[in-house]
């Protein structure tokens, strides 16, 4: 679970990362007044969307009035920010951040993910700041510090002071980054982060060190334990169908394709898309219906699916293993019953009471377009989406 | 002999007495697989299914001589049980469940590193060496006894291979799950070492997904070490970045992420590849004939 910039600062605060003076501000009015408060002659205003790259895209701009401050809110919030990340469509902005702009000698690059090489908790750290880390591992690896916690003692100091020294930080520096990063480990672990990213950490001009700007990220199977975390979700920040699925426990990812997939489980959800590419199909969206998949649970898919405006044929891919195909197959005619569906369905039924859930849907009379195996039903989408075309 | 799980394992089932725990322990029952008892704290001294219930693991193992555990209990639960196994030195532990917190899988890996076992999963359908020992969830009857090692993340997608090898008359020696979860017990390079030693499997199919290097960490190994050949997938070609594909492990966070990424390197490497997941098991009956 992604949270905003803001939010972020607010927690990292809380543990003693230090971070610019700033407020979220909802409108233009609040803007302003959040920067007569903060004081100061120059202030940074940043539009607050999930989505990075928000310099790139116009969200982040430098104020030295306070009718900056105002002109820059007033064009930020409500408009669709496009950002490298968000495609091009962009992202509606909703709120700023108002924060004092500082002066600034040096930037570096701190952050902390769960590394899957080393499989633990996993400084980075560089004296490349501003700049993509992934692109600074690629061309300069050299510049890229990577230190792993041993999770039985947790981030030592030695380790923060190794790799201060390592980024280029001298004296009283060090201690300062060591404590930083050691607030940030601390903040990681007790809110069961997955990544947490400073960029740029900035080193002022008269020395200190300060969280510019800050990302972090949450484990959605942990939320349960971290109520704090749960409040910060920003449901606008998340398409609505998903968030529909996902209430469902439907796990839905929109994509830019036509053929909707509703499958069982997410490996065999990912082959069937990529079957339909390999056939030079496109599709439509992900969606693993999960294990103890009801008629009911099959009947939303159908739905979820079909408010995609895009879709022109659905196939239904299910290999039964806890799953039963007499229910998939209870499912599927209730949903094309009930929801008058005037795309071509596709079936393609395999593993456990595959005999009995295939004769019902050739006793229902339905239109469904039976598959032998993924291949077939592959071909099958293909061929009559390229009847449809001609 | 068959990988990690055989016919003379002593099986436990840790939440024994659930709802799902029970279906699946009573399935594997009848397909074969010795299941001495189970464990549900506070339920000691019941029988369930005929089996001794204990409150404890290690009092399990004690009486039973148990050697491998399939974990049933809940993901918010289910670090705590993997390493109550661990401590009553159970050989072979099985995680079901979908979900656990990643950082308590950071954990449960460092105190692996004292215990000499062999964690299969979380996110996992589990194990199972066809006719003799099944611990998980997965439908017995669509796997038949044979030579050849299947290793996957997915559950489905290995359903779909296995099916895929049984129409071409390819039975597996063993086929393991290793799940789809960012931290997991056992990667792809432990299963394949342990085919390699097999001396029942002949040749290996390896069904991968989008996020992380375990897939050509393993080619990379394999071709140091294998004799066997392998025949490899990698899900997700279609997968945009950045986004979780049901798997929490299954996400695309740099280039090398990529399934062609690590199929082409895999290629290099030596691995079969197969790009279509429609002929997995035709690549393989190709390869291995």
């Amino acid at each position: 679970m992604n949270i905003h910039e803001y939010q972020t600062k607010e927690l990292i605060k809380s543990y003693g990362v230090p971070v610019p003076d700033g407020r979220v501000a909802h409108n233009v009015d609040n803007a302003v007044t959040v920067a007569e408060d903060l004081g100061g002659e120059r202030w940074v205003v940043k539009a607050q969307i999930h989505a990075g790259g928000r310099g790139k895209g116009g969200g982040v701009k430098v104020a030295s009035s306070l009718d900056e401050v105002r002109q820059f809110t007033d064009q930020m919030i409500g408009s669709q920010l496009v950002t490298p990340q968000t495609g091009e469509n962009g992202r509606l902005v909703q709120r700023v951040l108002v924060e004092q702009a500082c002066d600034i000698k040096k930037e570096y690059y701190l952050g902390m993910i769960i590394d899957r090489g080393s499989q633990r908790i996993t400084v980075i750290a560089s004296a490349s700041g501003g700049m993509d880390i992934e692109e600074v591992a690629k061309t300069q690896p050299e510049k890229v510090i990577r230190e792993a916690v041993d999770p039985a003692v947790g981030l030592m100091e030695f380790q923060c002071r190794k790799i201060a020294a390592n980024i280029g930080l001298r004296g009283k520096q060090i201690h300062e980054a060591s404590k930083l990063m050691r607030a940030l480990y601390k903040c990681f672990r007790e809110k069961d982060a997955l990544l947490a990213e400073i960029n740029p950490l900035a080193e002022m001009n008269d020395g200190s060190l300060m969280a510019l700007d800050a990302k972090m990220s949450f484990d959605g199977n942990a939320l349960y334990r971290r109520p704090s975390i749960t409040e910060f979700r920003d449901f606008d920040e998340e398409d609505p169908k998903e968030v529909e699925a996902s209430g469902h426990g439907l796990n839905y990812i929109a994509l830019d394709g036509n053929v909707g997939c509703i499958v069982n489980g997410a490996g065999l959800a990912m082959a069937t898309m990529d079957s339909i590419s390999f056939h030079k199909g496109k599709p439509a969206n992900f969606l693993d219906v999960g294990g103890g998949a009801s008629p009911e649970k099959v009947g939303n898919a159908f739905r979820i699916v079909l408010q995609d405006p895009n879709v022109k044929i659905i196939l239904v891919n299910i290999f039964a293993g806890i799953n039963r195909c007499d229910w998939i197959a209870e499912g599927l005619i209730k949903a094309m019953q009930d929801q008058k569906i005037e795309v071509p369905v596709v079936v393609r039924l395999a593993g456990t009471n595959v005999e009995k859930g295939a004769a019902m849907l050739e006793e229902s009379g339905l239109d469904f377009i039976m598959a032998e195996n993924l291949d077939d039903a592959a071909t099958r989408v293909m061929a009559i989406l390229g009847g449809q075309a001609s | 002999m068959s990988v990690f799980v055989h016919q003379s394992s002593r099986v436990i089932i840790q939440g024994f007495t659930g709802q799902h725990a029970t279906f699946h322990a009573e399935e594997s029952m009848e397909n074969g697989t010795n299941v001495v008892g189970g464990v549900t704290p506070g339920k000691g001294g019941q029988t369930h299914l005929d089996r001794p219930v204990f409150d404890t693991v290690s009092q399990a193992v004690r009486e039973t001589g148990a050697d491998v555990s399939g974990i049933f209990v809940p993901p918010p639960f289910a670090a705590d049980a993997i390493m109550e196994a661990l401590e009553a030195g159970i050989g072979v532990v099985v995680v079901i469940a979908d979900g656990i917190p990643v950082q308590d899988m950071v954990r449960v890996k460092r105190y692996a590193m004292d215990c000499n076992a062999i964690i299969i999963g979380p996110n996992t359908p589990g194990i199972i060496t066809p006719a003799a020992c099944k611990v998980g969830i997965m439908p017995s009857h669509i796997y038949t006894p044979g030579r050849i090692g299947v290793v996957s993340r997915s559950g489905t997608l290995n359903y779909e291979a296995v099916q895929q090898m049984t129409e071409l008359g390819m039975g597996q020696s063993t086929s393991v799950g290793i799940g789809g979860d960012p931290v997991n017990g056992t990667d792809f390079v432990t299963v394949l070492r342990a085919f390699e030693e097999d001396p029942d499997t002949d040749a290996v199919i390896m069904i991968g997904e989008i996020g992380g290097p375990q897939e050509v960490d393993a080619a990379q190994w394999a071709k140091d070490n294998m004799s066997k050949p392998v025949v490899g997938f990698v899900a997700g070609v279609s997968a945009p970045p950045g986004r979780r594909m049901g798997h929490a492990g299954a996400i695309i966070s740099g280039q090398a992420d990529t399934a062609n990424a690590k199929m082409d390197l895999m290629e290099e490497l030596g691995v079969h590849v197969v790009r279509n997941p429609a002929l997995i098991g035709e690549t393989a009956n190709r390869v291995f004939s």
